[in-house]
């Protein structure tokens, strides 16, 4: 049959039954889980005397509280520590294999699922994690979900889903320099709204998507729940198939490979496939994106004037008024030389090692201002070993950052790193809730990797088009 | 809320037709989880004790002193019915959100809009969240901030709600209004009882590796 997205064959393929209530039930292809949202669903289980029924397509990590420096057991942290024991015997129970830090493969639950070539076309992914939408990138169809439904993961490895309305969104042209995959998801949620995507799956496609490497891709796909949108997808292509053979699923196993890629091949989207919606963006007028506000939608372009909240829809004013009084900014005014207490550099959207390389490229002969507390936070440790390998972690730590251990850190501040007081943080990650990383009169400035390494050289936003580069010596 | 039964097979799940209580306004959109439950309550491996740490931080100063939030209100502090504005729950899928609320004491929504996960978090609870437009919303938010200790009845199964002599229409969506109308809310029993088909489903699907499926329990 012609005329079908990538949504829709992937959704087919999974469909196990339509429920009485009209929801499908969807078989589960990869389960990722951790520490904070998995605990409870596994007290449900034994609460009803179920067993887990398909460890071997469920796959546990540790990221979420692990602190990224001093990581012996036992943490510091006892809350810390007990969630961490509370992982470890769920896991060993049912089964389920963990990525704790010995062994070297721990990281970002959507750092680690796409490194090691868990995350294939094609496939279903559910995690407890509303960033899950990451693993779209792969055309997978990927989702968020809460703990009542990680509970009916492990128990059936199926999940009770409505079918979505499908969006294409269309970004066209070649990005500009110093612009990246941040500032073209920035852009579309700016365009669309934090809940313009409420009720439909987003399809990324375009020139501009598709020159996108694989991590460039997951940080798109990633922010797709920031604009309302559960799931986003690339479709794959040679670009795809390149990263996934070098994993760990199929280095050693050719031939895996070449039987499951017609497969991946046969589930993208018709050329004449129909969609709910289509929107398109011009991605050559894309600048280094900011926020200037409390939401992933309220950002501007870092030459463009910060808007005056009556000038925004009705609906959006008394929000941004709230937003501004708690960053403290002008409306007319650009987010240029708003000045940065902390630079963040790290999150499931932004702490690959092409970010880490971009960042370390920017960085490479300054110095951290001294104002600024700056961070790098690799996204898994095998991110922080290539980044070694590198000689990155040199380059960030002559310069004045700390290079720490791999984990969601300040994206949430659910371990130690966290903003104190009303600190302001130059953010690589996804979200600039009031609260989000950790102080509640703290305040995010959301941005490209590129962007946070300018603003901790000159300790305010700063447009990276515009920073000197130091000439250094080759190492 | 009632307890899961001690085994999945027998669940008896209650149906949700209607919820009656007061209620108690919780204005502004893009209401985040991050606000509804701040994430450094989550360090916890049960859901139990949530309930007072529901908006802590736009509830208490650094200094623990009360702020001005409706959930520090005496009158209401029996409320059931929350109201709400737009883009309600948006941002992270943790459960604990709808969790800390109904520990509060929230048995229904009503609001604007709702993010997605966070919409489907309340229906595997048992918690519909029903919508209406903006004046409707901001109508009913004025009148139970003039009428704490007046009756809401969301009627579910007939998508209306009615406060003092008013009755206004309201949209369930229809697969959340089904499941909690017929008592199919939580899905585990339900889709266990098709084991048969989620087997077959997982050997026609190709990247699925059936060699390794431990005990085969799903095919039990």
């Amino acid at each position: 049959m012609s005329e079908r997205t990538l949504y829709d064959r992937v959704w087919d393929a999974h469909r196990v039954r339509t429920l009485p209530n009209g929801q499908d039930q969807l078989f589960v292809g990869l389960h990722l889980i951790h520490e904070v949202t998995s605990p409870q669903a596994f007290g449900m289980l034994r609460e009803r005397d179920i067993e887990v029924a398909r460890p071997d397509l469920t796959h546990a990590t540790v990221d979420h509280i692990v602190p990224t420096d001093d990581r012996s057991r036992p943490y510091d942290s006892e809350a810390a520590e007990a969630m961490m024991a509370e992982l470890e015997s769920n896991v060993r129970e049912a089964g389920i294999e963990l990525d704790d830090p010995t062994t070297g493969d721990q990281g970002i639950v959507h750092v680690i699922g796409p490194e090691q070539g868990r995350t294939q076309p094609g496939m279903t992914v559910v995690c407890g994690d509303s960033h899950t939408s990451t693993h779209g990138a792969f055309g997978a169809l990927a989702f968020g979900i809460g703990t009542s439904q990680i509970r009916d993961v492990l128990a059936t490895q199926t999940v009770a889903m409505e079918k979505k309305a499908v969006r294409r969104i269309e970004v066209t042209g070649d990005l500009g320099e110093g612009v990246t995959a941040k500032d073209v998801v920035l852009s579309i949620i700016r365009r669309l709204g934090t809940d313009g995507g409420v009720g439909y799956v987003y399809e990324y496609a375009g020139d501009a998507i598709e020159a996108l490497g694989m991590p460039g891709r997951m940080s798109v796909c990633n922010m797709s729940i920031e604009g309302g949108a559960r799931a986003g997808y690339v479709n794959p292509d040679e670009t795809t198939y390149e990263w996934l053979r070098a994993t760990d699923a199929f280095a050693d196993d050719p031939e895996r490979f070449a039987e499951l890629k017609p497969y991946w091949e046969s589930i993208r989207s018709d050329p004449d496939a129909e969609y709910d919606d289509v929107v398109t963006i011009d991605g050559s007028a894309i600048e280094p994106m900011v926020t200037w506000g409390t939401t992933p939608g309220q950002s501007v372009g870092i030459t463009e004037p910060i808007p005056a909240p009556a000038d925004l829809p009705t609906d959006e004013q008394d929000v941004a008024r709230r937003a501004q009084a708690h960053m403290g900014v002008e409306p007319g005014e650009t987010m240029q030389g708003y000045d940065v207490d902390v630079a963040f550099l790290g999150s499931c959207t932004n702490a690959r090692l092409p970010d880490l390389r971009a960042a370390a490229g920017v960085v490479a002969g300054h110095e951290v201002d001294e104002s600024v507390r700056a961070m790098v936070v690799p996204g898994s440790q095998r991110v922080k070993a290539a980044a070694e390998a590198e000689g990155l972690d040199e380059t960030f730590r002559e310069a004045g950052f700390q290079w720490r251990g791999a984990g969601c850190s300040m994206c949430l501040g659910m371990n130690d790193d966290q903003l104190e007081g009303d600190e302001a943080c130059a953010s690589s990650s996804n979200r600039n809730f009031v609260g989000r990383q950790g102080s509640k009169d703290g305040r995010t400035v959301l941005m490209s990797p590129e962007m946070v390494a300018a603003a901790a050289v000159t300790g305010e936003v700063t447009d990276v088009r515009e920073l000197p580069t130091v000439e250094v010596e080759a190492r | 809320m009632s307890g899961p039964a001690a085994t999945g097979e027998t669940a008896d799940i209650p149906s949700v037709e209607s919820v009656e209580g007061t209620g108690v306004p919780v204005r502004g959109n893009d209401v985040d989880t991050d606000q509804i439950i701040p994430a450094r309550f989550m360090k916890v491996v049960t859901f139990d004790g949530l309930g007072e740490f529901a908006f802590f931080d736009r509830r208490f100063t650094d200094d623990n002193e009360p702020k001005d939030h409706p959930f520090n209100e005496a009158r209401f502090q029996d409320a059931t019915v929350m109201v709400v504005n737009a883009n309600f729950g948006c941002g992270s899928s943790r459960e604990h959100a709808p969790q800390a609320l109904v520990r509060w004491g929230i048995d229904a929504i009503v609001g604007e809009s709702f993010a997605e996960i966070f919409a489907g978090n309340c229906l595997a609870l048992g918690v519909p969240t029903v919508t209406a437009d903006a004046d409707t919303i901001a109508a009913l938010q004025d009148w139970v901030d003039a009428n704490p200790d007046g009756e809401i009845a969301v009627d579910v199964a007939g998508e209306t709600v009615t406060y003092g002599d008013t009755a206004v229409e309201v949209s369930v969506e229809e697969a959340q209004r089904q499941a909690l109308v017929e008592g199919i809310w939580d899905t585990t029993a339900l889709m266990r009882s098709n084991r048969d088909a989620i087997a077959e489903t997982a050997r026609s699907l190709p990247y699925v590796d059936d060699r390794d499926a431990g005990s085969g329990r799903v095919d039990d």
